[in-house]
């Protein structure tokens, strides 16, 4: 199947959220995909708040089915957090279990005032209520299928599509 | 691998024993994760809900006051729920068995036990007799082993070193009733630190220690020299049985560290020790508290470390 150039859909998106950004907005990147959009986005957009990163891994509620991701990374939120406006950012938004997870973390740093959420792709599939603000595509795929979002060595992203049977999430 | 009683079926850690016959890999994945649970520590929210209606016992049979704190801590801060049970107090002196009372705290649907027990090999004897979903983590036993503790000064020498493999590590003191100093052994011959010492009187070290692949020195003029890192122990007076030592103040003069004998490491040496100390016996103030002391540090990052080891134990 044809998958849409993620080049094309991150221009789209930093256009999208370009009239959304104040003064006051932060943009958090959701580990491993969403901190490179987040991490582009932030460059582009000029936002003057440094870059947040979340992994959720102590969040995630299937950490007794799966136990904990071998390779955790550090969460690091360098601004106040209390009364901020905050735009989350990952790469593929399914069934929203990442997002609760992120919306969580977030909380135990403080009260935010606002918190919107940009995803590269929404792939539907959702099994809690959320949504995200900012889409760069919406694409409807098999649940068989994995979609991840890659960084080649010259910086630029790419969509590849995987069986999941043979790749553990 | 299978024989090893650590781990399960699939090859990952089960129960943390001891640092001995644990893959690198299993260690270092045990320091990476420590370094996220760093950044939870820091914040003002110090809790994160991955161990969220878990029960974790610490069974100390022997007493501790820093251990048992820091395990309780890092429990805590996994939003576990953590019992301290004091044994030397309790049901033993009435005449209960180990495995008895484990029996019972099992029954009250433990999830994890911290086991701390002057006999060599508590820890793995209850790992062996508890059901396949209880993790058992050796907290000291005897002379044996004390994985935690190394564990966490593994983090704090990568913390300020970076890197394993271009140093060498200076480990200072009462080797022979160390179960610290096997820990750290092991734990730095596998993480692929090319050169490690032992520095102690031939009456505080065990026969045929270089078999673990360590230097053996006497004297702290020559093994301290160009060394990165020293790992110092305590002087364990409650183990010490008749005559190793003359007194404390000639091994002070001989093996306490002081400013001057420190000058002999490389200039960027740090200084490790597990706690707690005796200052003026195997430390000098001015080194404890000087530029080069990591002690405190080293405290801090073991919550960090415990947390891991924890977390990493129940998702397997």
């Amino acid at each position: 199947m044809q998958l849409p150039d993620a080049e094309i859909l991150l221009t789209n998106l930093i256009g999208e959220i370009q009239s959304e950004i104040s003064g006051d907005t932060a943009l958090v990147g959701i580990y491993t995909g969403g901190v490179w959009l987040a991490e582009r986005m932030h460059q582009s957009l000029g936002i003057t708040l440094p870059l947040g990163t979340l992994d959720v891994s102590f969040y995630r509620d299937d950490f007794e089915q799966i136990g904990l991701h071998p390779q955790v990374k550090p969460s690091d939120i360098p601004f106040e957090v209390e009364g901020s406006h905050i735009i989350l950012v990952d790469d593929v938004l399914y069934t929203g279990r990442t997002i609760r997870a992120a919306i969580n973390e977030l909380f135990d740093y403080g009260r935010p005032a606002s918190i919107l959420l940009a995803t590269l792709i929404d792939r539907g599939g959702r099994e809690m209520p959320i949504t995200a603000q900012f889409v760069g595509a919406t694409i409807v795929l098999p649940e068989n299928k994995m979609l991840a979002l890659e960084q080649g060595n010259d910086g630029k992203l790419n969509l590849s599509l995987y069986n999941k049977s043979s790749v553990e999430q | 691998m299978n024989n090893n009683p650590q781990l399960n079926k699939h090859g990952e850690l089960q129960h943390l024993l001891t640092t001995e016959g644990l893959p690198s890999s299993i260690l270092l994945n045990i320091l990476d994760t420590a370094e996220s649970f760093v950044g939870v520590t820091e914040r003002d929210i110090k809790k994160v809900p991955l161990l969220r209606g878990k029960s974790i016992f610490n069974l100390f049979f022997e007493p501790s006051t820093r251990t048992r704190t820091t395990f309780e801590i890092a429990a805590k801060r996994l939003s576990a729920d953590v019992v301290n049970l004091n044994i030397a107090a309790s049901s033993q002196s009435k005449g209960e068995t180990l495995l008895d009372t484990v029996d019972n705290l099992s029954a009250m649907h433990a999830d994890m036990f911290i086991v701390r027990h002057s006999q060599s090999g508590a820890a793995h004897l209850i790992a062996r007799h508890v059901r396949p979903e209880i993790h058992v983590i050796n907290a000291g036993d005897g002379r044996h082993a004390h994985p935690t503790q190394a564990l966490l000064d593994m983090f704090t020498i990568r913390h300020y070193k970076r890197d394993f493999n271009n140093l060498r590590v200076a480990i200072v003191g009462d080797i022979l009733h160390s179960r610290v100093a096997r820990s750290q052994i092991h734990a730095l011959t596998t993480l692929g630190v090319p050169e490690v010492r032992v520095i102690a009187p031939k009456t505080l070290l065990p026969n045929k220690v270089e078999r673990l692949g360590v230097h053996v020195y006497h004297d702290m003029e020559q093994g301290l020299k160009d060394v990165d890192v020293l790992l110092m122990l305590r002087l364990q007076n409650e183990r010490m049985l008749g005559s190793s030592l003359p007194s404390s103040e000639e091994y002070f003069k001989y093996y306490g560290l002081t400013q001057e004998k420190l000058s002999l490491a490389r200039q960027d040496a740090i200084v490790l020790h597990p706690g707690p100390m005796n200052r003026g016996i195997e430390i000098d103030s001015a080194v404890a508290d000087g530029k080069q002391s990591v002690i405190l540090p080293q405290v801090t990052f073991g919550i960090a470390v415990r947390m891991a080891v924890m977390s990493i134990l129940t998702g397997n």
